[in-house]
């Protein structure tokens, strides 16, 4: 009846550790991870006190990632970023499911006129390149970090709306939905009782491939100014900072990137991996 | 054969993925001369026509032996150049799939004319004349209007046609026609088989015809080779093989030919399967289905012998 | 009746409805930008309760919405786009002063990322897994997760800054070269991974074999028989990532300091120049509509299936 089983955790963390690079991705995620969780204590300055070390110096012993323009310890910046990113990262993805998903069931149970209304509207805004639908919603929003967040995630709505509507759409027709209808359950019951669950596994692979553009756009829209601001330890504005000493500071911006980098192919990593693991259409192979 | 053979393909030993699908394949076309390859599906036809034409895809497939010697030319031992040379201009091919077979983005006449621009040198006017003129001949009326079209426009026995004329557009000594009417309706591959035969006396070439129906071959070939797990087991003059089949695998299968049963009666199959290549014996890779299997059968390979009905069985009929 | 018209006129007819679609929900999403527009017309400047009428009625924003809406409407229909706040001149003139940089950047990544693209798609496609397939697809897959602004400040660190090869600023086509270089690499990536399983999937199609049987030489066959079968896919993704670019590739255009239609819109957003904003958003979507048009009729011309298929 359900299109796929959830493994027990166990099995599923297992077969998603099959590949070199998702163990790769899994070990630098998981030391991100821990170095967001545990920054406070790991860092060795307070990642906002200046004049920890002089101005642009190069990295050292003391200072592994050298210092920036305000004499502040990029590496202590850089822990503390990856809180803000992660957090950021998974906040925007949490928005685009959360609302595309409920987006999509409704106006694939509604079907007839709500429905072709619906897909053609969103249609119309995956017209929008992502960059500029997201600089729209933060012309309205205004800059920050949590309305470039709010941003980024309500640009993927749409995206998401238009799977999970076509994925309702398939369940819709089965055989365990119209007999839920026959002995009489209401329509709030079937969305949230039998299609949801249904739906979970592609929520949840859209989800993992997601986090990764996520975290990129949000630190996109910071180095462009319109996400987080100074002096907030932020990659994207840590980056955009950089960018005017990198002649005399390469590293201002070359280690503030590579984090940036190494968490956006890690969670791909993992997230490839996972869909791979996960994907309704793929299971039974494990390829 | 009072003339040298046309085609010589001696000894040939093809494998795919390391393993025999073709071994000892031995057979001669004459000019002028067509010769039927008739067996089951699976038997190695298909790999025997594509590996004269080395169009089979390496890997996996690969020529482990022999020689195939057109007009004297060593196949086998061929260059890139060499093969195009050959391919096209000397050699014609036509498949089983009509429908797949063309490019669905190119007008017919493109398709047909292009041999003629790569092999004669031909101008685009001048091979847009002599395309027309191969539509005549291969019974596309008002040819002229035709040419634009483009393959998902035409029917499946036109596009067959079209194929046809593709192949022979250089006039080639040789015709490898891989099941050319298998995929067609039935009137349709009558009228086909009526055109590759008119086609074949106008232009005095050799046909290489595979196909599993033997009411084909009867109506259309000089000479027949029964094809049975990648080895070639009988062959005869057509008229011969029909009146008196030897090897017991040939009678069996005239045995499940329409013609040969009354109308209405389920026909008759061959007992048993093909063993799978790695399952084979010594002997004779029929004998497990064959019910007159002496104990030399399962022992020792028989060898093709004979002329000109050659024959590899140890108890012929 | 439109089933009777010419396939190319029936898609024309068919983006109307979506450009006003795209129009109307720009206008809407700009309503909701919280503040007295005229103060934002003003840029913050105190003024007399007198002159915020006037100005008010000028911009016509004492009119109700539904009226707004009609007259942005009209207006978008002639190519008025209004005037921005901050500079008092038209918006239309506004962005035709700065297309020429972002069109050069885009024809220059689109240059890039086409030859390598085209060339690692195509080695990697008829030897998959061959050591440069390998090569290619692991570099593309750990190259989506590249952000592009590093990429494009590590390039002028090492070959502008470092080397000094070439110019890092200016209008010449040598500044050209970095920024190119940075979209290029990016567009190659997921150009070479397309055209790769395409031509993997029409290499093995029965029409290829007819074309060896006719003795034709493997560039023509892969040339002429293989890649116009394979290749809408990559041109559906060129055009739409073109259509992008010359609405202005905004990060790299930051990044490089060049003042296109990417940059413009930054700092219309930052100073919250409504209709600049809106006439930029309105531009690049207007030309990713008019670009996908332009695709579409292209299949047509490429795959004859295409133009016999009823809509």
């Amino acid at each position: 009846m359900t299109t796929t089983a959830i493994l027990p955790p166990r099995r599923l963390i297992a077969r998603t550790l099959g590949t070199p690079g998702a163990v790769a991705g899994s070990v630098i995620l998981a030391i991100l991870v821990l170095g967001a969780i545990f920054a406070p204590w790991l860092s060795p300055f307070d990642p906002n006190a200046t004049r920890v070390c002089p101005r642009l110096a190069a990295p050292s012993l003391q200072n592994l990632f050298g210092c920036d323009l305000f004499g502040r310890d990029i590496f202590s910046r850089i822990l503390h970023g990856a809180r803000l990113s992660l957090a950021v990262g998974l906040l925007t993805v949490a928005i685009s499911l959360i609302a595309g998903t409920f987006l999509g069931m409704v106006i694939a149970f509604l079907g007839g006129r709500a429905d072709r209304i619906g897909v053609r509207l969103l249609d119309v805004m995956l017209g929008f390149p992502a960059i500029v639908l997201a600089i729209l919603i933060v012309a309205v929003l205004g800059v920050g970090a949590f309305n470039a967040a709010l941003a980024v995630g309500i640009s993927g709505i749409p995206r998401i709306a238009r799977v999970i509507r076509s994925a309702t759409l398939t369940l819709v027709g089965r055989e365990f939905v119209d007999s839920a209808r026959a002995v009489g359950a209401s329509q709030t019951r079937i969305l949230r009782r039998h299609l949801l669950p249904n739906l979970l596994p592609i929520v949840i692979v859209l989800g993992s491939l997601d986090l990764g553009s996520a975290i990129l756009s949000t630190a996109t829209l910071s180095f462009l100014g319109l996400g987080a601001q100074p002096p907030t330890a932020e990659w994207g504005a840590m980056l955009s900072a950089g960018r005017e000493f990198m002649r005399y500071a390469p590293w201002t911006m070359i280690f503030p990137g590579l984090a940036l980098f190494l968490a956006v192919m890690s969670v791909n990593l993992v997230g490839d991996r996972l869909s791979h693991v996960l994907d309704p259409r793929a299971s039974g192979s494990d390829g | 054969m009072a003339d040298a053979p046309l085609l010589s393909v001696e000894h040939l030993d093809v494998t795919m993925r390391g393993i025999p699908v073709l071994e000892d394949v031995s057979f001669q076309i004459a000019p002028g001369e067509t010769l039927g390859l008739v067996g089951e599906s699976g038997c190695g036809k298909s790999v025997t026509a594509l590996s004269i034409m080395r169009l089979l895809p390496n890997p996996p497939g690969k020529i482990a032996g022999g020689r195939i010697l057109f007009d004297g030319i060593d196949m086998t031992a061929l260059d890139a150049a060499g093969l195009r040379a050959i391919r096209g201009d000397r050699i014609g091919m036509i498949f089983q799939e009509p429908m797949t077979s063309l490019n669905p983005v190119y007008t017919i006449g493109d398709q047909i004319g292009e041999s003629l621009i790569v092999h004669r040198g031909m101008s685009g006017s001048a091979a847009k004349a002599e395309t027309a003129k191969l539509l005549d001949l291969v019974g596309i009326p008002s040819a002229r209007n035709q040419l634009g079209r483009y393959p998902h426009e035409m029917s499946g026995g036109q596009r067959q046609r079209v194929m046809i004329a593709i192949a022979l557009a250089c006039r080639p000594k040789l015709l490898i026609a891989d099941e050319p009417t298998t995929a067609l309706d039935v009137t349709v591959q009558a009228q086909i088989l009526d055109l590759i035969g008119r086609l074949r006396v106008e232009l005095g070439m050799a046909v290489l015809l595979i196909t599993h129906d033997l009411g084909v071959v009867a109506e259309f070939c000089d000479r027949v080779a029964v094809m049975y797990a990648g080895r070639i087991v009988e062959e005869a003059p057509a008229a011969e093989l029909f009146r008196r089949p030897r090897h017991r695998y040939t009678e069996a299968l005239l045995h499940t030919m329409p013609a040969a049963n009354p109308p209405g009666r389920k026909l008759p199959s061959i007992s048993g399967t093909v063993p799978a290549p790695l399952d084979r014996g010594d002997g004779c890779i029929f004998a497990p289905r064959c019910g007159f299997a002496v104990p030399r059968c399962t022992a020792e390979l028989p060898p093709l012998e004979g002329a000109p009905h050659r024959l590899r069985c140890w108890n012929p009929a | 009746m439109m089933a009777r018209m010419p396939w190319f006129l029936r898609r024309i007819l068919g983006i109307v409805p979506t450009l006003f679609l795209t129009w109307s929900i720009v206008f809407g999403v700009l309503q909701l930008i919280p503040g007295d527009p005229v103060m934002l017309a003003l840029g913050g400047t105190p003024a007399s309760d007198e002159v915020l009428d006037n100005e008010r009625r000028r911009l016509g924003l004492d009119q109700p919405v539904y009226v707004q809406y009609l007259t942005f409407l009209k207006k978008m229909a002639v190519g008025d786009l209004g005037n921005g706040y901050s500079s008092k001149q038209p918006v239309s003139e506004m962005i035709a002063a700065r297309v020429r940089p972002s069109l050069e950047l885009a024809l220059g990544g689109l240059l890039v990322g086409i030859v390598l693209g085209v060339v690692l798609g195509i080695a990697a496609g008829l030897r998959p897994h061959g050591w440069i397939d390998t090569a290619t697809m692991s570099t593309a897959l750990v190259g989506v997760s590249l952000p592009s602004f590093w990429i494009g400040m590590l390039l002028i660190y090492v070959f502008g800054l470092q080397l000094e090869w070439v110019p890092i600023l200016g209008d010449g086509i040598d500044a050209l070269i970095l920024p190119s270089i940075t979209i290029g690499l990016f567009l190659a990536g997921g150009l070479a991974r397309l055209i790769r399983s395409a031509l993997i999937e029409t290499m093995a199609q029965d029409y290829i074999r007819t074309a060896h049987s006719k003795g034709l030489s493997i560039v023509r066959v892969v040339a002429k028989h293989a890649m116009r079968n394979a290749i809408i896919p990559p041109i559906t993704l060129l055009g739409l990532q073109f259509a992008v670019l010359i609405g202005g590739a905004v990060v790299t255009e930051r990044v490089f300091a060049r003042a296109g239609l990417g940059s413009m819109l930054i700092d219309a957003v930052l100073t919250k120049d409504i209709p600049l904003v809106q006439g930029l958003v309105v531009y690049t979507t207007t030309a990713y509509i008019v670009i996908n048009l332009l695709l579409e009729l292209l299949y047509g011309i490429v795959d004859p299936r295409i133009r016999s298929r009823r809509a």
